[in-house]
């Protein structure tokens, strides 16, 4: 082999003894940052977080109220399980406060009993009722809809307007969507479910599953993506996926998939275009509640509602709040007015309804 | 000397007594299991029936799928590993010592990223079917048919290219470990190459092949990134949508118990299968003989070895590199750096830690046979087939309990509180990746152990050895490469290790893997692949040094 006998033999107890200092320094380092773990401030220094949502989404407007307020925020961003460690770590958990990227979750945590009841009159001034809870355990921040991607060029105008009609037999192997199982689809049928019905829903959802071009796949993003290369001419995404892709100077291609699509608000007739929330909510055990209610009013603020919401191409709750250029372009359209909670309710039905007609086989 | 010499008999539970050793293993068991009794709990508290309405709708397609994926990537890493390691032992060709730790690379390549970067080079706008569409004088997907990369074929080549090297690396120790006498004994006895490999070398591996190829099938059930991103509906992808789309977390820690019992049921069945075998050598007195291999069988044997390092290390790190040299400021910063030293740290003391732990236990288990002491060890090590979700939630149920116990003790006699101890702290994450690693520790140690013979340990107690001294003075010279293998494979898993930190982390506290994660869950890994290109990257130092060790082992 390459080197002669004697010295390999030297490089291999090198390497190891290597080894061996590094892990032993390297332990020596946590054991460091288990013991001189920074001591928690007092109320109204610091706030903890539980997130839903992605650190890169929110750390800028948390670093803003930071520098307005002096409250420090601190973060946990996790999608599995943050339901469980609340419940687990009972009245000695250090989470202030939630964050969330949908309603299905504040659903479970109302369901679960972690959520403190909260009285603002900011936070009644700047969030109208219907996105947020009517015993103040929940707010929503920003909404998003979910719309119809629709190609330019093989779909006529009018040929699709409502959820219905991603149903009608005359769309068949057109359609493309991500997993049934996805809470944002899952929230699309919880809300059809609480509109029509069960028996109406799963005739509807039966109809959409016949249409489908493809498998259950991919985000949101993908749909259209689907729709660019020819593979269905109608996809379904929240809006905010088209903002991303028009702006995506990074991934130029992306501009492109956006490109080839219109945006349908479904519903535009009758019930209006299923929206969902990101929201917050704080939780029972807190001991910074102060604190906590300060960030959410921070959030739902003239200042916070324009650049949280500009950041991920959301709609700000707050009545009024300027939109980005781009969501300004898509249009005014009605949303459905059906209070969230409600619709949530429906979300074990809706999930069950996937499994039981094969939505994603 | 107080204990009889006979080490080895079977102790029933009526003969069973005590002893120090005994008592450690279960001490060790009960803390690496609690994790596991609590997801058993969990399933055993009362919930909506979930069973009727999935045994009427999805479970056969989540069975069916789940065990497809399992055989298929089971039989891929087998054949691939085993047969490289056979290659990498036995013979000697261009490129051999290159080989023998580059077969491992892959290893260090999360599974969903691998998934991430085949499908941008294998999807409609890839360059695979651009140049086709060039060629061809397609204009768009419906006028020709490309095979789905986001199906449980693909997912199943996928997990293939990056899980091999587990079976690579125990089958390869195995196969040094194994005497020269006895194959000479076979080519005299007139087998070929070949025979000589089936009758005698692959037999005599079997209990270190069936632990990598365990490993694997367990990595398989484990995992949700790959699946989900492949649309594929496996047992776990089932579990996962139990607990959070139908908010049932019983319903879901039912589904996963179901699968920890499937999956001790298939180990049993195998030791039941070699039920009476012994698999120790002869030590070699010489060093292993080794065959040439030249001309068109070099060449032959060079690509073999070649193809899943090209495809499960040389394709990944390249993708991502380019990805990284358009995306890197994203990720360019401080936090980057931070979240590469809490990774190296967490997967390093975990390392150490498992594989004392499983060195512990193997060893107490094979000085007291008895049955409870086995049982106690293997549930011990049945995290691994957990998802990953689930058992952080195993995690944090006993953690939270003993720290609100504490605190309610303090309150109650001391009248301060002492609030959450562990829970949300990196002992919490540690805690966590050893109810996840024993596996990998105590299968390393284990099957390590089952080739060392007997007598030899027979002997130092007839001269008056203490079982610590044996197990300092023979067992753990002579397990060196088994148990740098373990660290090994501990160490990169925890590099990889996603779902444990991020549900049992402190606040503010990122990994490579968490930073990569929060834009690859949205399908943007291009932004965070300087992060994921750490990961890897952060692997193959560890890789390379303690292969060369391992070998260096064998050389002494």
């Amino acid at each position: 082999m390459l080197m002669p006998m004697r010295i390999r033999h030297i490089f291999y107890k090198k390497a190891d003894t290597a080894m061996k200092t590094t892990l032993i320094a390297l332990s020596f380092v946590a054991l460091q940052a288990v013991i001189l773990a920074p001591p928690a401030l007092a109320d109204g220094k610091e706030v903890n977080l539980y997130s839903y949502r992605q650190a890169f989404l929110i750390q800028p407007i948390l670093d803003r109220f930071t520098e307005q307020s002096g409250i420090r925020v601190n973060v946990v961003f996790a999608k599995k399980g943050m339901l469980e460690r609340i419940r687990a770590e009972g009245a000695n958990s250090p989470a202030d406060a939630v964050l969330t990227a949908d309603i299905g979750r504040l659903s479970d945590m109302v369901e679960a009993g972690v959520l403190a009841p909260v009285k603002s009159a900011i936070l009644e001034q700047n969030i109208p009722a219907r996105y947020r809870h009517p015993g103040g355990l929940w707010f929503g921040l920003t909404t998003r809809a979910r719309v119809l991607l629709v190609s330019k060029e093989r779909v006529k105008p009018g040929m699709v307007t409502s959820y219905e009609d991603l149903a009608n037999p005359e769309l068949k192997g057109k359609i493309c969507i991500r997993s049934g199982k996805h809470l944002y689809n899952i929230s699309l049928i919880a809300s059809v479910i609480a509109h029509k019905g069960p028996a109406a829903a799963e005739k509807w959802l039966r109809g959409l599953k016949a249409n489908l071009a493809r498998k259950p796949q991919g985000n949101d993003r993908a749909q259209a993506k689907a729709v660019y290369e020819g593979v269905c001419d109608v996809g379904i995404s929240n809006t905010y996926y088209m903002g991303k892709m028009q702006t995506n100077e990074k991934k130029p291609q992306q501009k492109k998939w956006a490109a080839a699509v219109n945006i349908v608000f479904p519903n535009q007739a009758d019930r209006g275009t299923h929206v969902n929330i990101s929201g917050a909510a704080v939780l029972k055990g807190s001991r910074r509640k102060a604190a906590a209610i300060k960030l959410i009013e921070f959030l739902s603020g003239d200042f916070a509602q324009k650049i949280y919401a500009r950041q991920n191409f959301e709609y700000p709750v707050k009545p009024g709040v300027e939109l980005h250029p781009i969501v300004k372009s898509w249009g005014a359209f009605k949303a459905d007015t059906m209070n969230l909670a409600r619709v949530s309710s429906y979300r074990r039905e809706a999930s069950k309804m996937v499994d039981k007609i094969g939505f994603n086989y | 000397m107080r204990q009889p010499v006979g080490l080895f008999s079977s102790y029933t539970w009526a003969r069973w007594r005590p002893d120090g050793w005994s008592l450690g293993v279960f001490a060790i068991a009960a803390f690496t299991a609690a994790p596991i009794l609590a997801v058993v709990v969990l399933a055993l508290t009362s919930s909506p029936d979930i069973w009727a309405h999935l045994a009427a709708t999805v479970l056969p397609h989540y069975i069916h799928s789940t065990l497809v994926l399992m055989t298929g990537v089971g039989v891929g890493a087998f054949i691939i590993g085993t047969g490289t390691a056979w290659l990498t032992s036995a013979y000697t060709f261009p490129g051999k010592a290159v080989f023998e730790w580059a077969l491992l690379l892959p290893m260090a390549v999360p599974a969903y990223i691998i998934a991430y970067v085949y499908t941008d080079l294998l999807d409609y706008a890839g360059p695979v079917q651009s140049v086709l569409r060039e060629v061809m004088g397609y204009r768009n997907a419906r006028d020709y048919s490309f095979p789905e990369i986001r199906s449980l074929g693909g997912a199943t080549a996928m997990m293939t290219l990056v899980l091999y090297p587990y079976v690579y690396l125990l089958a390869r120790s195995a196969f040094l470990d194994q005497s020269n006498a006895v194959l000479e004994a076979g080519r005299v006895l007139g087998c070929g190459p070949w025979r000589n490999f089936f009758t005698i070398a692959l037999p005599m591996a079997r209990p270190a092949i069936v632990v990598g190829v365990s490993l694997v099938m367990m990595e398989v059930l484990n995992d949700f990134g790959t699946v989900d991103f492949f649309a594929v509906q496996t047992f776990t992808a089932g579990i996962y949508d139990v607990w959070l789309n139908m908010n049932n977390p019983a319903g879901a820690a039912q589904l996963a118990t179901a699968m920890m019992v499937f999956v001790l049921l298939l180990l049993a069945a195998e030791r039941i299968g070699r039920k009476n075998k012994r698999f120790d050598n002869v030590r070699r007195s010489q060093p292993r003989s080794k065959t040439r291999l030249t001309g068109v069988r070099g060449i032959i044997v060079f690509a073999a070895c070649l193809a899943p390092v090209a495809l499960g290390f040389g394709v990944p790190v390249w993708v991502l590199g380019k990805y990284a040299l358009r995306f890197y400021e994203t990720s360019l910063n401080l936090s980057l750096l931070t979240s590469a030293l809490n990774s190296l740290m967490l997967s390093g003391i975990a390392a150490f830690a498992a594989v004392a732990l499983g060195l512990f236990m193997a060893y107490g288990v094979r000085l007291n046979g008895g049955r409870a002491i086995k049982s106690a060890a293997r549930l011990a090590s049945i995290g691994y087939a957990v998802p990953g979700a689930v058992l952080a939630v195993g995690v944090l149920l006993p953690l939270a309990r003993f720290d609100n116990a504490i605190d309610a003790a303090a309150r109650e006699y001391l009248g301060f509180s002492t609030g959450l101890l562990m829970s949300g702290t990196i002992f919490a994450v540690l805690y966590g990746f050893l109810a996840r690693f024993m596996a990998l520790s105590f299968g390393s140690a284990e099957s390590g152990l089952a080739r060392i013979t007997p007598s030899m340990e027979g002997a130092a107690r007839t001269l008056g050895a203490s079982r610590w001294s044996v197990l300092r003075r023979i067992h753990i010279p002579l397990l060196r490469g088994s148990l740098l293998t373990a660290v090994l494979l501990v160490f990169v898993d925890g590099m990889k290790e996603l779902p444990m930190t991020m549900l049992l982390r402190p606040f503010n506290f990122e990994t490579l893997a968490t930073f990569v994660h929060q834009y690859a869950s949205d399908e943007m890994l291009e932004e965070s692949s300087l992060a994921a290109l750490g990961i890897v990257v952060a692997g193959i130092a560890p890789v390379i040094a303690l292969s060369l060790s391992i070998s260096g082992s064998r050389r002494q």
